[in-house]
Order: structure tokens, then sequence, then C-alpha cells
């Protein structure tokens, strides 16, 4: 049983092994020659395995860069699932490089739980999913509901911030796989599916009937999702983030997975400095020239990504809203390349 | 040790000598090697705290005393999101504890049944019997938990129907909402009435075998206990109700909701299907070591019993079943262990064990993987070394005395 077996593993690891001095990740995964990246064990738009158990997803696309940006070629990505409980144990013991599972960024994950957390590749919150029948517009009319949804995540916690505010009684019912919390609430166990609004869109595809449900208009929390590594290797820190920094000034700057190769001959500094053709940026965090090229290359850049596994043309059909850049009215910034 | 004690100590030149001596040499071992245990714990401790500080992770036990900040279905003390990890960590044990306890009686109950059915001369009732063991414990457990869990949910109405069981509440998706007891004002006068019933009973039995050791006469114990049982706490709550204005007890059922039912006791659909797949599926190995228990008491024994003039319900009850317990008790121990330990599979279908909520969910929210795991592993120990003792005295209590 890998659930429980994981935190021993870390337990064994953080009692027998001596006290590393530098924790070199981007030395360990040049080493083993792949990236392996912790994605949830299927969360369609994020991270999700086909038949074939090829991956895709967004959170998948930020792992394929990181591959790209490191070997130049992003199959040397590899995928660990996890569920919400295991992810922070996998990473703390060193069994993923990175994780990119649809994460919360918060306090206390970044500074008590021994990650840092190098930016955010989908801004969200939290919402709710009824069954139409119910009649249901409003969170508010919630009071009495069971509610269904993840343990070892922030929705439980804001699920019981909301209704204890609100002042409305409840009863959750916490599975710790995804699926289980799919087929319980599709079963009728539960009135109410809460996770994050991203997440709801998603597993909507895997109920019986997606339109007897609805997803309520509220939001009741700050869900800014984004990749993590552990504390403490400052090196392979800067190569998470700025990979996906990379991939959101390539969107503002115009380069694109199908003319990333002409515009390293463009005439614009900024472009010249994120493609490798000026400047030793890659160098600076211990790559290639081309890292940043060779992410967009492979992945294209932040809204290729976004439009190819959540935008309104696929399955999930999520508006850009938030994750807008910044310069079309979103609130996604990256600093500059300089 | 005898011969060594006999000799006299030797006495030689210069200190050296003295580790000649096996008792010293013993006893120097001795001090090493505890010295050793202690050092390698020390050095485990230190090198486990040194590895946290340098990923950057907290280490510490004053943690359990944060509040929780999540919400737990099935509390069965006093619970809420602003409770510490402590009452989170009492919350999952009585959990544990309830679904194994409940477990294991029925798991005993079905595993006799089942167990002695397997020897019955009814070919249909034996192969039945065969069948319900091979499929059973032939099953991954955690699939039997799925297909019960869902099997009871896929059984039962939807949240805003439901069976109605009369007296018994009502039943539906969301679980049983059972009557809720409420203690009324002579609530005490009736608990001794009950009390009194029974330990009159008590009493009654010893002096009745006393009698039938010396007379061989019989009494009829069991009528005249559940009269005693029953008769006088009846007595006593009519008494009670007309004196007090009040019945003692009363029940409240669940009222209409906007989700359905709302109130009364509830006894979660996760609950159900857990206990239903530990339950049958320890049962069928209970029922095993039943059936080998009863062949491994000697064919004679039941011979004898006829001659004398037993009819077979006797034979069984009497003669055969305390002496196949000698071989029963031992493997059952462990099967006991197992289930209690099988209830931590509880996570799957939202079963808030304390697994779940402890070594789960509070450990998660924490990221204290060290602090969460060491008391639980700690707590399950406890649990099974309490359950080993208790049936090693059952043990010692039905083994042959031999004089
Ligand atoms: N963003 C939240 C919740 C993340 C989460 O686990 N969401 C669930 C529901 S959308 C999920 O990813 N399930 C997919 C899986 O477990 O594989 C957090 O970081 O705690």
């Amino acid at each position: 049983m890998q659930k429980t077996i994981l935190p021993l593993l870390a337990g064994a690891a953080l009692v027998l092994t001596a006290v590393s001095a530098s924790a070199a990740t981007l030395d360990d995964v040049k080493g083993k020659g792949t990236l392996q990246c912790g994605v949830s064990q299927g969360l369609p738009g994020f991270s999700n395995p086909d038949s074939q158990g090829n991956w895709s997803g967004l959170d998948v696309d930020t792992c394929k860069a990181i591959a790209a940006a490191v070997f130049g070629d992003a199959s040397k990505a590899a995928f660990t699932p996890l569920s919400a409980k295991e992810r922070f144990t996998a990473l703390q013991s060193g069994e993923v490089d990175v994780l990119t599972r649809n994460t919360t960024w918060t306090m206390s994950r970044d500074t008590d739980l021994g990650l840092n957390f190098a930016g955010v590749n989908y801004y969200d919150g939290q919402g709710f999913m009824v069954r139409k029948d119910l009649g249901v517009s409003s969170a508010l009319e919630l009071s009495g509901a069971s509610v269904c949804t993840n343990t070892g995540t922030t929705t439980e916690l804001n699920v019981a911030d909301y209704f204890r505010k609100n002042d409305m009684d409840y009863e959750v019912v916490a599975f710790e796989k995804a699926d289980e919390v799919v087929a319980a609430y599709d079963a009728g166990r539960c009135d109410v599916y809460t996770t994050d609004q991203s997440g709801l869109y998603a597993q909507k595809l895997k109920l019986a009937n997606p339109d007897d449900h609805i997803i309520l208009p509220e939001i009741i929390s700050k869900e800014p999702l984004g990749p993590a590594v552990r504390q403490g290797d400052d090196q392979w820190f800067s190569v998470v983030k700025w990979t996906l920094f990379a991939l959101i000034n390539a969107e503002e700057l115009g380069v694109t997975q199908a003319n990333v190769d002409e515009m390293k001959t463009s005439d614009n500094p900024a472009v010249k400095r994120l493609l490798g053709t000026e400047g030793s940026f890659g160098e600076s965090i211990g790559l290639g020239a081309d890292w940043a090229a060779n992410a967009i290359k492979a992945v294209g850049n932040y809204g290729e990504m976004y439009d190819r596994n959540v935008g309104p043309d696929t399955e999930l059909g999520i508006d850009r809203g938030l994750n807008k850049l910044w310069s079309d009215g979103g609130i996604q910034y990256a600093p500059p390349v300089r | 040790m005898a011969v060594q004690d006999a000799l006299p100590g030797r006495v030689g030149s210069g200190g050296f000598a003295a580790l000649n001596d096996q008792r010293v040499r013993g006893a120097i071992f001795q001090v090493l090697l505890v010295i050793g245990i202690i050092s390698f714990g020390w050095w485990i401790i230190h090198n486990t705290a040194a590895n946290l500080r340098a990923q950057g992770i907290g280490f510490g036990f004053d943690i359990l005393f944060d509040s929780a900040g999540f919400q737990i279905n099935q509390a069965l003390i006093e619970y809420q999101e602003t409770s510490s990890y402590v009452r989170v960590y009492f919350v999952g044990l009585i959990n544990t504890l309830v679904v194994s306890f409940i477990g294991i009686l029925l798991a005993t109950l079905i595993g006799f049944i089942v167990g002695i059915a397997r020897l019955s001369t009814n070919w249909v009732v034996a192969k039945a019997a065969y069948v319900y063991i091979e499929i059973l414990r032939n099953i991954p457990l955690l699939l039997q938990i799925f297909i019960w869990y869902f099997a009871v949910l896929r059984l039962l109405p939807p949240k805003r129907e439901a069976i109605d069981l009369g007296p018994l509440g009502l039943l539906n998706i969301a679980g049983w909402y059972a009557p809720k007891v409420i203690y009324g004002p002579g609530f005490p006068i009736m608990l001794s009435a009950l009390i009194f019933g029974i330990v009159a009973t008590f009493i009654i039995r010893r002096w009745a075998y006393k009698r039938q050791m010396a007379t061989g006469e019989q009494f009829p114990v069991l009528w005249t206990g559940l009269a005693l049982i029953i008769a006088v706490p009846i007595v006593s709550w009519f008494a009670v109700g007309i004196l007090m204005k009040g019945a003692p007890l009363s029940l409240e059922y669940a009222s209409e909701g906007n989700f359905g039912p709302r109130g009364g006791a509830r006894v979660y659909p996760e609950f159900i299907g857990l206990l239903f797949a530990l339950s049958f599926y320890t049962a069928s190995f209970i029922a095993e070591i039943v059936r080998a228990g009863i062949l491994a008491v000697a064919h004679g024994q039941t011979e004898a019993a006829y001659s004398l003039g037993l009819r077979p319900g006797h034979t069984l009850r009497l003669v055969v079943v305390p002496q196949a317990m000698r071989v029963i008790v031992p493997p059952l121990t462990s099967q006991y262990l197992n289930l209690t330990k099988n209830s931590s599979l509880a996570v799957a279908i939202a079963y808030p064990d304390l697994v779940s909520v402890f070594a789960g969910t509070a450990l998660n929210q924490t990221g204290r993987a060290v602090e969460f795991i060491l008391v639980t592993m700690a707590t399950y120990l406890v649990i099974s070394l309490v359950t080993s003792a208790f049936m090693n005295w059952y043990n010692s209590s039905v083994a042959l005395v031999e004089r």
C-alpha cells in the first residue's frame, strides 16, 4: 500500500541518512537522465494519463518544459501519480524532483513543510458543484448538506472555514483518492462536491450525466496553484522558477512553439535574452543558453499551454479569466529576463 | 549456574582476573549493550532532527496542540474544527476501536456459525459454508471494502427519500438515522434498577450452580434472570414516569431537513461498509480456525458423550467446543489483531479512523510525518498488546488444567 509506505519511507530516509551538505537536485537530475515530477492521479486538464499511459495537462506541460530546459528533450520527463495526501511526503523524501500537482501555495506549506513554491501556473479558487435538481443556486443555501471532498487538501480546511463563518452546519465525507470522491458524489452520498473550481470542471466530465450538475457561482478561497521544490536548493529552485517565468514571458513577447526558431533572429533585445542569443542567462542557472527556447519548443508559451489543456476550446472550457497576462487584464505576470 | 555458584570465586593476580568470571563478563556485556542501544537511539533522534532542520521542516510534538481546522463526520466525542490535533487523535482512536470491537464480535459470530456449518452433515449447508469461505478469503480486502461500500450506497434510496424502519428510524444513502436516546430526570433510578437486576441474576446463578453440584437439582436461572433484568426496570420505569412526570428515557427521531433527514443518532454508510467488509472477510478465516479446532477434538470424546446419553447439542456445547477452544483461541487472537490493523484501510472509503484522520489528514495538514507516524505506531502497538494480553488471559482460563 503506497499510501502507508510513503510516510514510512520518508521517515526512514530522514532518520537514517546522514545530513547532506548541499542537495544539488540539478546534478542529480542530470545524472539520472530523467526528471521525476509528482502529478495527480488523473485530473483532466492538469495531469491526466490516456489509455497508453501518456500524460497530458497544464501541470504535465510545466514538467515537460523543465525537462526540456534541462535536457533539451521533453521526453525525459517522468511522472509519479500522487494523491493529495501523499504529495508532500513524496517531495520531501526525494521520490520526486518537483511537484507539479495542482498544489496551492500557502504559507504553512511554504515555511513549515520545507517546500518552496516556484510561482503560479494557474490562479484558482475553491467552488461547489451540486445536482441541478436540488434547486440550489447559491452556496449560502447549503446549510445541512453533506459535502464530498479530498483529504489532505486546502479544500477541506476552506470548506470548514466557510460553513463556520456563515454559521451553517454540514457533514464532510473526505476520501483520499479523487476517483472515490467522484464515485461517492455521483452515487448520491453527498449533496455537494467541493474542490478547486478548475478541478470541478475537470471532475464533472467523469460524472455519469455531467449536464445534471451545476457549479455554483461562489468562489470561497484563493488557490494559487504552482510547482513546488524542496527548500535549501537555490539552484534547482531557480531552474523551476525561471522555466515557468520564461513561458509566461514568451507569451508576452509573442514567442510561440511555432515561431521560436525564427524569433532567435528577432531584433527585440528582450526576446534575444530569453532565447539565449544575447547574455548568458541559461548558464547562470546551470543550463545551456537555449534552455528557454527548448522549453517553448516543447510545450509552447503559457497561453498556448493554457488553451491546449484547459481553455475554452477544450472539454473543460474554462475562460482564461485571472490567468490572462497582466497586460490583458489578468494577473499572470513574470519578472523580466535580464 | 548452579555449578558456577558452587565454585569458589577465583582469586587472581590483578583486576583483569575478574574478567574471567563469567558473571562479571556477563554484566559487562549487558552494560555495553545498553550503552550501545541508548547511543543508537540518541543518534537516530539527533540525526532525524538534524535532517529535518536541514530540509527546513519543523519538528516537535507541540504541534499536536494546534487547532485542526477540518471537520470529521463521525465524532463520538465532542469535536469541532477549532479542536486540537490531540482531539483528532482521540476521535480517530475511538472510531478505530469501535469498528474493530464490533467487527470482532460480528466476525466471531459469523465465523463460528460458518465454521460449524462447514462440518454439517447436511450437504447443502456444508457446501454453502465452503463456498463462503473460499470466496471471501481469496478476494483482497480492499476490494471487498469498496464492494460493500458502493453496494450499500447503490442499494439505499437517495438522500431526500428513506426507508422507514418504524421505531428503528430511517435508512437511506447517507446512513441509518437511528433514534437518539435522550436521558430524562429519573434515568439514574432506572439505571440502578437495571444494575440491581443484573447483580441479583449473578447471585442466583452462583447459588443455583452450588445447589446443582450439591443436590443435582436444576434451577431455571435463565428465566429468573430475564425476569429480574427486564421486569424490575420496567416496573421502575412506570414508577418513575408517574412520580417524576416524564419518562426516564425518550427517543428522538430524525426530522425533515432541506437535504433529507436531520438529527437522530447517525450510523454512517462508511462505517457500515467497513464493518461488513472487515467482519465477513475475517469471519472466513475464523470459520477455518473453528473447523480445525473442532476436528482436533478426538472423535472418541463425542462417542463417549453420546454413550452417556448427551444429546448432540449438549455434546457440542459441553464436550466438544470447550476442548476445541484450546486449539481455537491462539490463532483467533491473530485474526482479531488482523482485523484491528486492517481497519486502517478505512481511509479508502472515508471512514475517519485513526490512520485516516490522524496519520492521514492531520499529518498532511501539518507535514509532520515523523511525529504523527510515531504516535500512530505506538498506538497500534498498545492496542495489539492489550488484545494479546486479554486473549492470553482467556486462553489460560480455557486451557487444560493439569493436576
Ligand atoms: N489545490 C488544493 C487541492 C488539490 C487537490 O488535491 N485536488 C483534488 C481534487 S481536484 C485532486 O487533485 N484530485 C486528483 C487526484 O487526486 O488525483 C490543494 O493544494 O490542497
